[in-house]
């Protein structure tokens, strides 16, 4: 039996006034259920509200309208069951070696040095980072950061993990490695993913479910498109073509009617 | 002395890139620059006063030398540079003792900023000299108020650079730990703490080449011993290599000790974040 992981039900939120700026709308009625296991792909034109849907997801931002739950239980606050992959390497603990990096959360847990060290080491050897547990994160290139931030968020045995636009500083060769590496990630460790993008292709190369989000302000989910291409995706999968065709289509016609 | 052997045939010299690591390689063209400047600036300086003034106006470099080794053999001179050394490193470590913990406080927890503020924003436009008079009515004349004064102008320095350092933190880094379990307190110790620390070591850098300046002041007008004395003691019998000696000390001694702050942390910090 499929279960339902993450459901939001009609969640707004609005930035708050501050002198002389109205209170900006960003989410009216954003409604989504997400199934355990699941790669959706959050897609949508830039200033949708992509990244705030995920910080109420990760419970860093509280919505005014609406509820959120995991599992059946409320988001309140952030969660070791939800861990943030974000887009730039200021996420990073820069004073800390690689592995500590990785080890991270297992640290907050109390767990000791030898042992969140072995564990570090399985999910550095998963991203392929082997051989880099010394470096500090200065050291390291754009690609192998992101590397160490998605071993970071898996170390901690996470329900789901939650990322925003975690490729989109890379150049393309890098972007393109890192994308079918977490397909494989994420068959090999069974989490569900939220991703974020703006990139079509990404959508379609990744997700098992692509979301897209209507135009901003008061932005909610509009369609939801399931990719059923075989796996692993390349974009000479027969009807890849099509599939970043319709949802091109659907964005366009959003970007171009404005919100309801 | 410093003659650059011929290059081998296997392994060219190459003047232009530093070599750091290699012992030998490392006496390159940087540092024949910098003693080529140094020398300069002294035979710059013994012309202009050998030209232009009188040795008692303006003492020309061999006879502060002179003066120097006399005054090191009497032992006069290491007395005033011990206890101005004293004074400065008693005052710039318990400033920096106070004023860190309270930064990071200040930075981290709106409340005591919220408290401590007023004070901080006030009483850092007072100038610490502007104290020594109450201080040293309330004190004495022993060694207190110099280090209180000197503890006063630290404190401020490394308590701003403090809470510049922790403003300065990336909010992914604090979203970072939070959702990988950090409550608020091991997100003070294991982020805030060491996000911040490049910024405690600038700022303590700078109090430190302050402390230098506060200390001769305070020495000039309240004290019977220090460089500070020695400067200004010495105008009374116009004896201007005997402040020569004590400008060149002071110069000297400022340059070791910020070399050696810099080297404790390229030593033991490195990772915290380039200074420079």
């Amino acid at each position: 039996m499929i279960e339902e992981l993450l459901v939001a039900r009609d969640v707004s939120y609005q930035y708050t006034a501050r002198r002389g700026v109205e209170p900006v709308s960003v989410l009216r009625r954003f409604s989504v259920s997400l199934t355990e296991g699941e790669f959706f792909c959050l897609l949508g034109p830039s200033g949708c509200g992509k990244t705030t849907v995920l910080n109420l997801m990760a419970g860093f931002l509280e919505p005014a309208g609406g509820t959120l739950t995991l599992a059946g239980r409320p988001i309140r606050g952030p969660g070791v069951d939800r861990t943030v992959v974000f887009q730039g390497d200021d996420a990073l603990f820069n004073w800390l070696r690689t592995i500590d990096n990785v080890a991270f959360g297992l640290r907050m847990q109390g767990m000791s040095k030898e042992r969140r060290h072995a564990v570090a080491r399985e999910y550095l050897h998963l991203v392929h980072l082997d051989g880099q547990e010394n470096k500090y994160p200065g050291e390291l290139s754009g690609g192998m950061k992101q590397r160490v931030q998605i071993a970071r968020v898996l170390a901690s045995d996470p329900k789901m993990l939650l990322m925003d636009e975690p490729f989109g500083a890379l150049d393309a060769q890098t972007r393109g490695r890192m994308q079918s590496e977490l397909v494989e990630i994420w068959r090999k460790t069974g989490k569900t993913i939220v991703f974020i993008t703006h990139d079509i292709t990404e959508a379609v190369l990744l997700a098992d479910r692509v979301g897209v989000m209507t135009k901003g302000p008061e932005s909610r989910l509009g369609a939801i498109i399931p990719v059923d291409l075989p796996r692993p995706r390349r974009r000479s999968t027969p009807g890849f073509g099509e599939m970043w065709e319709h949802i091109n289509a659907l964005i366009e016609n959003e970007e171009a009617a404005g919100h309801d | 002395m410093t003659e650059v052997s011929p290059a081998r045939p296997d392994r060219p010299a190459d003047v232009s890139t530093p070599a750091p690591r290699l012992p030998l390689g490392w006496i390159k063209r940087d540092h024949l620059i910098y003693l080529a400047s140094v020398a300069g600036l002294i035979v710059l300086w013994h012309v202009i006063a050998t030209t232009f003034f009188k040795p008692q106006f303006f003492p020309p470099p061999l006879v502060v030398l002179a003066t120097g080794r006399e005054m090191l053999e009497s032992g006069e001179l290491m007395e005033h540079v011990n206890i101005s050394l004293q004074r400065i490193l008693a005052g710039f470590l318990i400033g920096s003792a106070i004023a860190a913990p309270v930064g990071l406080l200040m930075g981290y927890i709106p409340i005591v900023r919220a408290i401590f503020d007023p004070y901080v924003q006030f009483f850092r436009f007072v100038p610490s000299l502007a104290w020594l008079t109450p201080v040293v009515i309330w004190f004495g004349i022993g060694e207190t108020p110099k280090i209180l004064i000197i503890v006063y102008t630290t404190i401020f320095i490394v308590l701003i650079n403090t809470m510049v350092g922790v403003s300065h933190i990336a909010p992914n880094k604090l979203r970072a730990a939070a959702c990988l379990g950090a409550g608020p307190i091991q997100a003070f110790l294991f982020v805030t703490l060491p996000a911040a620390l490049p910024f405690i070591l600038t700022g303590m850098r700078l109090a430190m080449g302050n402390s230098f300046a506060t200390v001769i002041s305070a020495e000039m007008i309240a004290a019977d011993s220090g460089l500070g004395y020695l400067i200004f003691n010495s105008r009374l019998w116009m004896a201007t290599d005997k402040i020569f000696i004590g400008i060149v000390c002071l110069g000297a001694l400022g340059l070791t000790a910020d070399r050696f702050f810099r080297y404790l942390i390229v030593r033991f910090a490195h990772q915290y974040g380039p200074i420079e």
